[in-house]
C-alpha cells in the first residue's frame, strides 16, 4: 500500500517536470524540480502561502524540490501526520525572514497574503499588535515556538 | 576557543531568552546600521513543551546591561534549571542533536529546521576540527538516547521529529543495526519469523487504518474541496454532511420501529389503491397516500396480537394448538408516540452536545469604529434604518401575501372537491402554494442582497450576520405562517372537507388533514430541492458565463456560504415539522441532500472561486449549530408539542384516531399498566403528579435556569483565573531576567581582569575576520 503511494506520487512528480525527472534512480540522480513548476500544481495552486510551503521543504530554501523533498512535504501535509510535527513546519512557513521568530513583520507578511491584500495598513499593524500582545508569553514583542504553539492549541481553525 | 564554545554535547544550554532577544534585537540594530559582524553563535532549538527557545549567544557588549560575556559557569547554571531540564521533549533534543550532526560532519546544504548556517566561528580550521569530533561524539549520544526507549517510543518519536524521511530511514536502519546481532544468520529462527510477523501486521495494520480513513464518507471530495476553496467553503459540506447523518438516524428508527412492524401487517380495511402515475413524485399523494408514507396508514390497534382490541387482552380461548407463529404484540399507537418523541428527544441532546458557546462570539461584535464626522454617522444611520424598515416590511408583506394565499388555496380545494373534479387536478392545484413560497424565499433574498449593496459596513463580518439575520426572520416568518396555516385553519376546515369528500366518495387522502399535511410538506421539500437546483443553476453557472462573457469579469463569483446554509437549515425544519405526520420524510429529506451534495460540488468546480475574504470557519460553524438548534428545532419541537398536546387527531384514519389528543394514548398505557401489574402504580404516581402537573415543570425550568447561570458564572471565573495566571507568567519572567544578571554581576566581581583583558582582544581580533568574511545576520 505504501509502495502504491509512493509511486503515485513519483508519477505527479515526474508529471511537473517530465523532461528533467528520471524514470531510474539507481544513480542517485540530483535532480530538482523548480519552485515555479511546484506551485502550480492544483493542490497548491489556492493556497496563499504556497511559495513558503515549497521553500520550508527544500535543502537550500530556494524552494527547488528534490524527490525525497517533494515525499516530505506531501507527508507533513497529509492528515496521517502528527500534530506537533504539523505545528514545528506551520511555524517555519510563516517565519519569512527565518529568523525562527514570528516577529511583526513576518506576521504583517500573513496576513496580507491572508487578505490578499484588502486590509488597510492600520487594520493589518492593530491585528498584529493584538495578535503579539495575545499570544507572546515572554514579552519580548515577538513569538517564538512556544508561543506559537500554545497560541494553536487554543485555535479549533487550525491544524485540521 | 574552547570557552567560546562553551556547550558540550549534553551541557548545552539555550541562553536565557529573555536576556538574549534583547541583545539580538540591539544586534540587529548594530548590524543594519554599520554592517559590523558579531560572533553569533547557533543554538539549535527545543521544539518541545518548555519554553526554550532558538536563541543566539550574542555578543554581550550590546545587551543592555553591560556584561562582558556569559561564563560557562552561568550556562551551566542556567542549563541546571528545572524548567529547563524537566519535561523537555526528547524528539526534539535527539532531533536537533541529529541535525547539527549531520550538517557538521556532511556539509550537505540541508539545513537543520531551527538551525542558521550564518555562525561566525572565531577562527574556521579550529572550528571544523573540533565539531568533527564532536560530531561523532554527539551521534553517539544520539543512538544511545534512542536506543534507550522502547521500540514504540522510538517510532513515536521518530514521527514527531522534523526531519526529512531519507535521515528517518537511516535512523532506523542505524538503529536496528545496533539493535540487532551483526549478521542475520545469527538470528535463531524463531524470533526470525516472529520480526517478520510483526513486520507484516504493523504494515497491514496502518493499511487498515489508511483505508478506513479514506472510507469515511464524501472524504476525497471534501478533501478537494477544502484544499481548493478554504475550510469556509468546507464548512457548508459539512453541515450537509452532520445534517445527512442526523435524517438518516430519523429514517432508520423510523423505519424499524414504525414502517416495519406495519407494512408487515397491512390493516384489513385497506381501500383501493390509486394507481402509480408520474405526478406522485412531485405531490406526494396519489399512489403514495395509503402507504406507510403517512400517517393515516397506521392502524390505531395492537397487531399481531390476539385481537384488534386497544387492550390487547381479546384473546380467544381455546386457540389453535398447531399456530406455532409466535405472537408478539406490537401496540402500534403507543410505538409511533414513543419513537417521535424519543428520536426527537436524542436529536436535541446531539445538537445541544455539538453547540458550543455562543457568548464568545458577542465579544467579537464589538469594533472600535473609525472616526467620522456626525453629517457622515448619521447619513450611515439613516441608510441602515431605511434598509432594515424595508427588509422588515417586505417580510411582513411577505408572510401577509403567504397566509392569504394559503387561505385561498384551501377554499379552491373545498371548492373543487365540491364539483368532484379528478384527483389529478386537485392535486396538481396543490403544487401552488409550494412554488410561491419558494419563489418569494428566492426573490427576497435577491432583494436584501441588493439592500445590502447600498448600505456600507465597517466590518465585513457584520454583513454577513445582518444577512444571516434578514434572511432567517423571512424564512421565520413564513413558516410560522404556515404552521399557523395547517394547525389551525387547515383543521378546522377539514372537518368540513372531509364530509364532502366522504359524501362524494373520492378518497386519496384527503379526508385525513394529518396524511394532507404530511403531503403538504412532501411537496414543499420537493419545490425547496428543485428551486435550489435551478437558482444553482441560474445563480452560478449562468451568471459566471454572464460576468466573464458579457461584463468580461476576471473573476468568478464567489460561493455564498451563508445563503446556502440558510437553505439546508430551512430545508431541514420542514423535514422536522413532516416527521409526525409522515415517518419516512427523512428517506425524501435524505435523497435531496445526496444529489445536492453532488450538484454543489459541481457547481463550485466550475463556476466559482475561492472567497477572496478569509471566513472564520469554526466561528460560523458554531453559528450555524446554534441556528439549527435554537429557531429551527426548537421550534419544531414547540410546533410538535402543540400538536401532540392539544390538536385532536382526525377521526377516521391514523394510530390516535379515537383519542382527544395524541397524547392520550401515552396515558392509556400507562394506565394499562398500573391495572396490569399494581407494582407500577408508582409509576402513575409520578405520571400524575409531575408529568402533568405544571407546578413541576416550572420548578425544572427554574433548575435548569440556575444550572446554566452557575455555568456561565465558571466560565467567567475560568476566564478571570488565565488573566492571573498570565499577569503571574510575566513576572517570573522579569524575576529570571534579573537573578540571572546579578548571578552574572557576582561572577563578573570575580574574575581575574587580566582574563577578561584577553578576552575583549581575541574578540576583537575576531570581528575583524568576521567583517572579511561578511557575515550577515
Amino acid at each position: 500500500m505504501f509502495l502504491l503511494i509512493f509511486c503515485r506520487l513519483h508519477t505527479r512528480y515526474h508529471e511537473l517536470a517530465p523532461n528533467l525527472v528520471p524514470m531510474d534512480y539507481t544513480n542517485d540522480p540530483d535532480c530538482k524540480v523548480p519552485i515555479q513548476l511546484i506551485i502550480n500544481m492544483p493542490e497548491l495552486m489556492e493556497n496563499p502561502f504556497k511559495e513558503r510551503i515549497v521553500e520550508s521543504f527544500s535543502e537550500a530554501g530556494d524552494g527547488n524540490l528534490s524527490f525525497n523533498d517533494f515525499v516530505d512535504m506531501f507527508s507533513v501535509l497529509s492528515e496521517m501526520a502528527p500534530r506537533e510535527l504539523k505545528a514545528i513546519y506551520a511555524f517555519k512557513i510563516y517565519d519569512f525572514n527565518t529568523d525562527n521568530f514570528i516577529c511583526k513583520s513576518d506576521l504583517e507578511q500573513t496576513l496580507n497574503k491572508l487578505t490578499r491584500e484588502e486590509l488597510t495598513p492600520e487594520e493589518v499593524n492593530l491585528v498584529c499588535e493584538k495578535v503579539i500582545e495575545e499570544a507572546d508569553l515572554d514579552g519580548d514583542g515577538k513569538l517564538a515556538f512556544a508561543d506559537f504553539e500554545n497560541m494553536i492549541s487554543r485555535a479549533p481553525d487550525f491544524l485540521r | 576557543m574552547s570557552d567560546h564554545f562553551p556547550f558540550r554535547a549534553l551541557d548545552f544550554s539555550p541562553h536565557d531568552e529573555n536576556i538574549v532577544h534583547d541583545s539580538f534585537n540591539e544586534l540587529i540594530e548594530e548590524q543594519s546600521n554599520n554592517q559590523d559582524g558579531s560572533e553569533v553563535f547557533e543554538m539549535e532549538d527545543m521544539a518541545g513543551r518548555g519554553r526554550e527557545n532558538p536563541a543566539f549567544l550574542a555578543s554581550p557588549q550590546h545587551s543592555r546591561s553591560n556584561r562582558e560575556y556569559f561564563s560557562p559557569i552561568t550556562l551551566r547554571v542556567l542549563s541546571a534549571m528545572p524548567s529547563r531540564t524537566i519535561g523537555r521533549n526528547r524528539g526534539a533534543i535527539i532531533s536537533q542533536y541529529y541535525n547539527r550532526t549531520m550538517k557538521l560532519r556532511h556539509q550537505r546544504s540541508r539545513p537543520s529546521i531551527w538551525a542558521l548556517s550564518r555562525s561566525a566561528p572565531p577562527s574556521i580550521s579550529g572550528y571544523r576540527v573540533e565539531t568533527d569530533v564532536e560530531a561523532a561524539r554527539e551521534e553517539e549520544n544520539l543512538f544511545h538516547n534512542l536506543q534507550n526507549l522502547s521500540v514504540s517510543d522510538r517510532g513515536r518519536m521518530l514521527k514527531t521529529m522534523p526531519l526529512s524521511l531519507q535521515e528517518k530511514k537511516n535512523l532506523r536502519h542505524a538503529r536496528n543495526s545496533k539493535g540487532f546481532p551483526h549478521s542475520r544468520n545469527q538470528i535463531p529462527c524463531c524470533s526470525q519469523l516472529k520480526y517478520y510477523l510483526i513486520i507484516g501486521f504493523r504494515h497491514s495494520w496502518y493499511s487498515l487504518l489508511s483505508f478506513l480513513y479514506s472510507l469515511q464518507l464524501w472524504h476525497v471530495a471534501m478533501k478537494k474541496v477544502s484544499g481548493r476553496f478554504g475550510t469556509g467553503v468546507l464548512s457548508y459540506f459539512v453541515f450537509l454532511k452532520t445534517l445527512l447523518l442526523f435524517n438518516v438516524f430519523l429514517l432508520l428508527v423510523n423505519v424499524f420501529f414504525l414502517a416495519v412492524p406495519q407494512a408487515a401487517h397491512p390493516p384489513s380495511n385497506q381501500t383501493h389503491r390509486a394507481s402509480f402515475k408520474g405526478l406522485e413524485l412531485l405531490t406526494g399523494a396519489g399512489y403514495f397516500t395509503d402507504t406507510v408514507m403517512y400517517y393515516g396508514y397506521y392502524t390505531n390497534s395492537t397487531v399481531n396480537g390476539c385481537g384488534p382490541a386497544l387492550n390487547g387482552s381479546g384473546c380467544a380461548m381455546g386457540q389453535n394448538s398447531l399456530d406455532t407463529n409466535p405472537r408478539m404484540p406490537y401496540n402500534i399507537p403507543l410505538a409511533y408516540f414513543f419513537t417521535i418523541g424519543v428520536s426527537f428527544f436524542i436529536t436535541c441532546i446531539i445538537l445541544v452536545y455539538r453547540k458550543e458557546d455562543p457568548f464568545e462570539l458577542l465579544s467579537e461584535l464589538a469594533r472600535a469604529s473609525r472616526q467620522q464626522t456626525l453629517l457622515q454617522r448619521l447619513a450611515k444611520m439613516t441608510v441602515h434604518l431605511l434598509a432594515w424598515v424595508m427588509s422588515l416590511g417586505s417580510t411582513v408583506g411577505c408572510a401577509m401575501g403567504v397566509y392569504l394565499f394559503s387561505t385561498y388555496m384551501h377554499k379552491d380545494l373545498t371548492m373543487r372537491v365540491s364539483h368532484n373534479e379528478s384527483l389529478i387536478h386537485m392535486e396538481a392545484s396543490l403544487l401552488a402554494l409550494p412554488v410561491v413560497v419558494s419563489t418569494v424565499n428566492l426573490l427576497m433574498s435577491g432583494l436584501f442582497n441588493a439592500v445590502a449593496w447600498m448600505e456600507q459596513y465597517d466590518a465585513p463580518s457584520t454583513q454577513a450576520y445582518v444577512a444571516i439575520c434578514r434572511n432567517l426572520l423571512l424564512k421565520i416568518s413564513v413558516l410560522g405562517v404556515l404552521c399557523y396555516h395547517w394547525l389551525g385553519t387547515t383543521i378546522i376546515g377539514h372537518v368540513t372537507l372531509s364530509k364532502q369528500v366522504r359524501q362524494n366518495g373520492s378518497t386519496g387522502g384527503l379526508e385525513c388533514w394529518e396524511t394532507f399535511v404530511g403531503q403538504e410538506l412532501y411537496r414543499f421539500l420537493l419545490m425547496d430541492f428543485i428551486f435550489t437546483v435551478l437558482d444553482t443553476i441560474l445563480g452560478e453557472f449562468v451568471w459566471r458565463l454572464f460576468s466573464q462573457k458579457v461584463l468580461k469579469r476576471k473573476r468568478k463569483p464567489v460561493f455564498d456560504i451563508a445563503r446556502n446554509v440558510l437553505e439546508l437549515i430551512y430545508g431541514q425544519t420542514l423535514a422536522w415539522l413532516g416527521v409526525l405526520f409522515s415517518p419516512l420524510l427523512p428517506a425524501v429529506q435524505i435523497i435531496k441532500l445526496v444529489i445536492l451534495f453532488y450538484i454543489k460540488r459541481t457547481s463550485l468546480m466550475m463556476n466559482c472561486q475561492a472567497p477572496s475574504k478569509p471566513w472564520r470557519a469554526s466561528q460560523m460553524t458554531t453559528i450555524f449549530i446554534t441556528l439549527l438548534c435554537f429557531p429551527s428545532f426548537l421550534g419544531v419541537a414547540v410546533a410538535v408539542t402543540y400538536t401532540i398536546w392539544t390538536i385532536k387527531p382526525s377521526e377516521g384514519c391514523g394510530p390516535f384516531r379515537t383519542l382527544n389528543t395524541m397524547f392520550e394514548s401515552g396515558k392509556i398505557w400507562v394506565r394499562q399498566l398500573e391495572e396490569m401489574n399494581s407494582n407500577f402504580s408508582w409509576f402513575t404516581w409520578i405520571h400524575k403528579y409531575l408529568v402533568e402537573n405544571p407546578f413541576f415543570l416550572f420548578a425544572a425550568a427554574g433548575v435548569l435556569l440556575i444550572l446554566i447561570y452557575f455555568h456561565t458564572q465558571v466560565v467567567g471565573g475560568q476566564r478571570k483565573i488565565i488573566s492571573l495566571l498570565q499577569e503571574q507568567i510575566d513576572n517570573e519572567g522579569e524575576d529570571k531576567k534579573f537573578l540571572i544578571t546579578r548571578l552574572q554581576d557576582i561572577y563578573e566581581k570575580e574574575r581575574p581582569v587580566s582574563v577578561r583583558f584577553k578576552q575583549r582582544e581575541r574578540r576583537d581580533d575576531s570581528r575583524k575576520v568576521d567583517g572579511l568574511i561578511g557575515i550577515k545576520i
